[in-house]
């Protein structure tokens, strides 16, 4: 057997340059999505894509990915503003809001009994990007890495205290805003790809592992955009020889690479 | 990094007719204070008081009435005031790597400190944790810190502004007696040797007699200030602290502490 042989396809050519934007991107993404204790809220952004789906068809554009991306940028906006209300707990107004819009979204697919049609983007499908879509995963990559080389500071210290990033004249809520509409731009650029079942596991997953070893903040990007990456890259290569949907099985190998760094983490660190 | 500056004692604070209104609830109104560089001084008060939300709106956390003003006595004129906060917790889990220099880098400078250590960053932060001994600690992560070690840290933080107005609560949990009388001795070594007013929310009046120049009781406005012995002599602070005395005469028995430079006693047998 050719260990080579799956990169003569194009479309395996393509999916591999998407997975090696994508992976890393979620990598740093995902070390402050754990750290500020978002993991909740980027599940609800991935189950939003659904109503932004719907909310396309409704309005009978061909290509529903704006609406998508339009849908999920004033989802993640909202609960922002609503969540800085104070008035209930996070996670009860998270809930609430990821669960009404994905009844609205599968109600709206499923009329006439024509869910069967969009149930493909539940786990996604890499091997079908095209290279136009890849270029808007390289600008939303590089838009990303250059507010995280101007911003991440200021992010890190709202996510350790907000009042005392306040007093240090930090501008909260705009830095809390942006962050926000990045990730919704992030997961809904990639979740045809990914899955919407699963895209939230690679924001956490290569994260939460790295958190297993790391003992400062460069060995948490570091670690865990290599665990993306790696896991990404191998989930590919996995999948094409097993005839598997390469997004689970990334998420597979990512969660393989969480338990062990759990079990030998404390090791590790010594 | 700055040197140590004694006070000079002509810079004043003057909090102005502040008010906070939590909705409808009325949670602080027109507090009045003027605190002087040099001074340490304590807010006491009973649980929700708003002794915190006086902090906070200090800080500008929380939207409120009324003016801050800080001015130059000598002259008269009126200067921007940097203010210092130290929190009581943050939010560091367990297993987050932050160590104190990325917590410190994230706050006082924008070279990303997800990408490198920066040469001089690193001996800036050093240079501020050394005044209070907690050097060692620059390269651990923040949550194996315990909370004394933390306290410092975040003091360190906060005066590396050179700040006018220092804001904090007194430690209250993972600080020992002995971390205590630390934090207290270290209150008077920052009010004299750095040109500051330090603004403590205390729980403990047996310190609060022994350290503050300057007592505030807060009860929704400042109900009695003056200096310890003023205080707690006066009916506002008997009426405060009348109820509860038996718990606190329960804490001092579990504590068993040494005799006292101030006579508290007194205080405590009649109010």
């Amino acid at each position: 057997m050719n260990f080579t042989d799956w990169l003569s396809f194009g479309f395996m050519r393509n999916a591999l340059v998407a997975i090696l934007i994508m992976t890393p991107l979620f990598g740093m993404m995902g070390t402050m999505v754990v750290n500020k204790k978002m993991a909740f809220f980027s599940d609800a952004l991935g189950h939003s894509a659904l109503t932004g789906i719907a909310v396309g068809v409704v309005c009978g554009l061909g290509d529903t990915t704006w609406s998508m991306i339009i849908f999920a940028i004033v989802f993640a906006l909202l609960l922002n503003y609503i969540a800085s209300k104070n008035t209930l707990s996070t996670d009860t107004l998270i809930s609430v809001f990821s669960s009404c819009s994905i009844a609205i979204g599968l109600a709206i697919l499923s009329k006439d009994g024509n869910f069967g049609k969009y149930s493909g983007i539940l786990v996604g499908d890499v091997l079908s990007i095209s290279r136009k879509e890849i270029i808007f995963l390289v600008i939303i990559f590089a838009v990303t890495f250059l507010f995280w080389v101007l911003a991440f500071n200021q992010l890190n210290a709202m996510s350790i205290h907000r009042a005392l990033a306040k007093s240090k004249r930090i501008p909260v809520a705009f830095y809390e805003n942006i962050f926000a509409v990045l990730v919704a731009l992030t997961v809904m650029l990639s979740i045809k790809w990914v899955g919407i079942l699963i895209i939230n596991a690679l924001l956490i997953l290569p994260a939460a592992s790295s958190r297993n070893i790391a003992t400062n903040m460069r060995e948490y990007h570091l670690y865990s955009v290599i665990f993306s990456m790696f896991s990404g890259v191998l989930g590919l290569f996995v999948s094409y020889y097993t005839n598997v949907a390469t997004g689970p099985m990334i998420i597979i190998l990512a969660s393989v690479i969480f338990f062990t760094t759990y079990l030998f983490g404390s090791r590790f660190k010594q | 990094m700055k040197k140590i500056i004694n006070p000079c004692g002509f810079h004043c604070i003057k909090i102005n007719h502040l008010g906070v209104n939590f909705g409808e609830e009325v949670v602080l109104t027109d507090v009045n204070l003027h605190l002087h560089c040099g001074t340490l001084n304590a807010v006491i008060g009973k649980n929700g008081a708003g002794k915190s939300t006086l902090i906070r709106a200090i800080l500008g956390d929380i939207p409120h009435s009324g003016t801050i003003e800080f001015k130059d006595t000598h002259n008269g004129t009126l200067q921007k005031l940097k203010i210092g906060y130290v929190p009581q917790s943050i939010n560091i889990e367990k297993n987050n790597p932050v160590t104190v220099y990325d917590l410190i880098a994230s706050y006082q400078s924008r070279v990303p400190a997800f990408l490198w250590k920066k040469k001089s960053l690193y001996k800036e932060i050093e240079k501020a944790l050394e005044v209070f001994e907690a050097k060692d600690f620059i390269d651990q992560q923040v949550c194996n810190l315990s909370g004394g070690q933390l306290q410092r840290v975040l003091l360190s933080m906060a005066i590396m502004d050179e700040p006018n107005l220092l804001l904090l609560d007194e430690p209250v949990s993972g600080i020992d007696q002995n971390g205590m009388e630390l934090f207290y001795k270290t209150m008077v070594y920052l009010k004299e040797h750095y040109d500051l007013a330090i603004i403590l929310v205390s729980h403990d009046l047996d310190y609060v007699a022994k350290y503050a120049d300057h007592v505030i009781l807060l009860d929704e406005t400042v109900s009695k200030q003056g200096n310890p012995k003023e205080v707690f002599e006066s009916p506002e602070f008997k009426e405060v602290f009348a109820t509860g005395r038996e718990e606190k005469w329960f804490q001092e028995g579990k504590r068993n502490r040494g005799t006292k430079e101030w006579d508290g006693t007194k205080v405590k047998k009649e109010g």
